[in-house]
């Protein structure tokens, strides 16, 4: 097992299998069972009980976010069901001041850097308290608070925009090291490759974390790409990649933080390959039974990110059933607040239409606004 | 006041704003070292260095993605797409993303930036030199699109483009590039946004025109006056947002209307603003406002000067609205 970047992929193959993951050239550290494999972890026990907590928090709001969305209680939410360990051990390699250009679904990490949880259940209800004011379906959040991206819908457009920020950065002399997140799929897209190729020109300090989580809504890796792995597309831009066990809460914190240092020290951007599985549907508009058999499923239960650090924690701290069900009521009570507040918070103004399409509103959108308020209101849509 | 061209002036107000404004970076393919492929930005490679005059790979997606992240951190970064043609692989970046960021954000990401471009036809460029998609990007609500006529004006409107805090897609009539020349006010020099310039002033037909073809209106008017038909002319200089308010003062004063444009003419800008005078100015009307404007097909290469709405198709509109 080697974690020296810079490793292109190896040999291994892409098909998504669970055995894929325990292949030779994927930075591993934590075994399924809990047990340490080499050395580590890199991380002190409070850092990962806190981290453990997160994951624990994650999985929480996506259940409670998916039985909302079942509810009628909000319209949409796409999740990280099993993917915990590589959006919240990723974001925790990063320091305060680096920036997180998400994808859609590390809501996790953006709570864990301080978006308050209360703002992000404003979010899916779309309500006058919501960062985006209501104008962005749920899961589309930003908080430049804390260097959070504002998430949207095209595939693949923040990887070239955090090429962009992280080399403005450096153009100004400042550290922050830009991290983008995607799926997969993403490695398709168009800006894909101009992020990394613009990267690997001008050597901007960014992370490019690619959440090779199997699928792609409906289309699996096999079909996303004929490339022995995504990592080993770094080759072609002339930047390093590694591969990861993204189920390995440890194996996400080593690989992300040596490509952080090496972003830092000036020495260029990264790929990040992190191994996972979607455990969910694409989303909740999505029914993964008409593609993926349910038994494909039993396997990457095994190798869950929760319970691996569960188990560690276990012997490591003495982590017990009451520790677990402590966070778990916590949780639960601070979901149910942030919860209600949202749901009884009014929904945006409806002149909140026009604000911020420019800096000033123009005298088309002065008259097209007056218009909505002189006509009727619509029928309420959820 | 010195005597400058459209390159010179657009030229002069680069280097003016990058040495007041360290934020300012000019980014595209061949602006460096070769100073643009129509030497726009010649010299500034040497004058500030590659950190602010940046030779990118050729992707205009990479181009304008890399230039929003800059945006995002706080630069006012002046990405330069070599022809106006060859800007739809950014249009995902530019409509969705660049549009859109102030207000899918709530306010929270401005991304102010100045997209420089070449436009139109009259260079023998055939159908990938010479398109006019400016209103592609009027329709994508979150953007200003601005097209000078004038080296002045270049200057002028390119620094409130830059110091504006909303995206910008700055088209330069790349017909006109060198042809036309004038008096440009020396240091900082501002032409507000938004604001249409009567050009010649008239009494019987309102002549609205801009970039290269405000030259070709000005000609037809000329022309038309030779036959007794005294008309307005209005350089629109700023497309979105519009100056609605100078285009129907002039209708309510002439009844009559004329609308120039090289694009093609369904769904284009001439009938955005043909719309907007039947709804403020319809019972000032004296004849069905007219559209002299490129035909809905592609953009053809031996039979340019046929497609483009030169003076001769814009005399024979004036006179017939004149008498309608």
């Amino acid at each position: 097992m080697t974690t020296e970047v810079p490793s292109p992929a190896g040999t291994a193959t892409l098909r998504r299998k669970p055995e894929d993951v325990l292949a030779e050239d994927v930075v591993r550290a934590l075994s399924p069972d809990g047990t340490l494999l080499g050395d580590g972890p890199d991380l002190r026990d409070e850092e990962i009980v806190a981290l453990y907590r997160a994951m624990v928090r994650t999985r929480a709001v996506d259940e409670r976010a998916v039985l909302l969305q079942r509810q009628g209680r909000i319209g949409f939410h796409i999740g990280s069901l099993g993917e915990e360990a590589t959006v919240l051990g990723s974001a925790f390699a990063l320091r305060d001041g680096d920036w997180l250009f998400p994808c859609y679904r590390e809501f996790g990490a953006a709570l864990m850097r301080g978006f308050p949880l209360q703002r992000y259940f404003d979010n899916l209800f779309g309500n006058a308290n919501d960062v985006a004011k209501g104008r962005q379906m749920p899961d589309h959040w930003c908080y430049r608070d804390k260097q959070l991206g504002s998430v949207s819908s095209p595939i693949g457009t923040q990887i070239t925009q955090a090429v962009g920020l992280a080399w403005a950065a450096r153009l100004r002399r400042d550290s922050c090291v830009a991290l983008a997140y995607f799926g997969d799929g993403a490695t398709s897209s168009n800006e894909f490759h101009n992020a990394l190729n613009f990267a690997g020109v001008f050597r901007t300090p960014n992370v490019f974390l690619c959440r090779n989580n199997g699928w792609a809504i409906s289309v699996p890796t096999e079909v996303q790409t004929a490339s022995e792995s995504f990592a080993i597309k770094a080759v072609a831009y002339g930047i390093p990649s590694v591969r990861c066990d993204g189920n390995d809460l440890f194996a996400v914190v080593r690989a992300t933080r040596l490509a952080v240092e090496r972003a830092r020290a000036g020495e260029g951007p990264t790929l990040i390959e992190a191994l996972t599985y979607r455990l969910s549907g694409h989303s909740t508009s999505d029914d993964a039974s008409r593609y993926r058999p349910e038994p494909t499923l039993e396997p990457w239960l095994a190798l869950d990110p929760l319970r691996r650090v569960r188990l560690f924690l276990q012997d490591r701290v003495g982590w017990s059933d009451a520790d677990e069900a402590g966070i778990g009521a916590e949780i639960q009570s601070e979901l149910k607040l942030v919860i209600d507040e949202a749901e009884r918070t009014a929904p945006p103004a409806l002149t909140s239409m026009f604000d911020d399409v420019y800096a000033e509103l123009p005298w088309h959108l002065v008259e097209q606004r007056d218009e909505l308020l002189r006509g009727p209101r619509a029928p309420k849509a959820h | 006041m010195a005597q400058m061209n459209m390159v010179q002036a657009i030229n002069d107000a680069l280097r003016f704003e990058m040495k007041r404004d360290d934020r300012v970076i000019v980014l595209g393919e061949d602006v460096g070292r070769v100073g643009g492929v129509f030497r726009v930005t010649a010299g500034l490679h040497d004058e500030f260095g590659e950190d602010r005059v940046i030779d990118t790979p050729l992707s205009e997606g990479g181009i304008i993605g890399a230039a929003i992240g800059m945006a995002l951190y706080g630069l006012r970064p002046v990405p330069e797409i070599q022809f106006a043609d060859f800007i739809f692989p950014a249009y995902d970046q530019i409509v969705s993303e660049l549009a859109k960021y102030r207000y899918r954000s709530g306010g929270e990401y401005p991304c102010p930036m100045v997209i420089r471009t070449p436009v139109g036809g009259g260079i023998r460029g055939g159908h990938y030199h010479s398109q006019s998609p400016e209103v592609q990007f009027i329709h994508a609500a979150g953007l200003k699109v601005v097209c000078p006529a004038t080296p002045a004006d270049a200057k002028g409107l390119l620094l409130s483009s830059i110091r504006d805090d909303d995206p910008v897609l700055f088209f330069e009539p790349k017909r006109i590039y060198r042809a036309a020349k004038g008096e440009v006010p020396e240091g900082d020099y501002t032409v507000p946004i938004g604001k249409a310039k009567i050009v010649r002033a008239g009494e019987q037909v309102t002549v609205v025109a801009y970039g290269a073809m405000l030259y070709e209106a000005l000609d037809a008017a000329s022309k038309a006056a030779l036959q007794g038909i005294d008309c307005e002319v209005i350089d629109l200089r700023t497309l979105w947002p519009l100056d609605i308010d100078t285009v129907i003062a002039s209708v309510k004063k002439t009844g009559r209307v004329v609308v120039v444009h090289e694009a093609p003419r369904s769904c284009g800008l001439a009938g955005e603003i043909v719309t907007l005078i039947n709804e403020k100015a319809f019972l000032h009307l004296e004849a069905p406002p007219k559209r002299v404007t490129g035909f809905d097909t592609p953009f053809p290469y031996t039979l340019e000067n046929e497609y483009l709405p030169l003076s001769h198709r814009i005399v024979p509109a004036i006179v017939e609205t004149a008498r309608y």
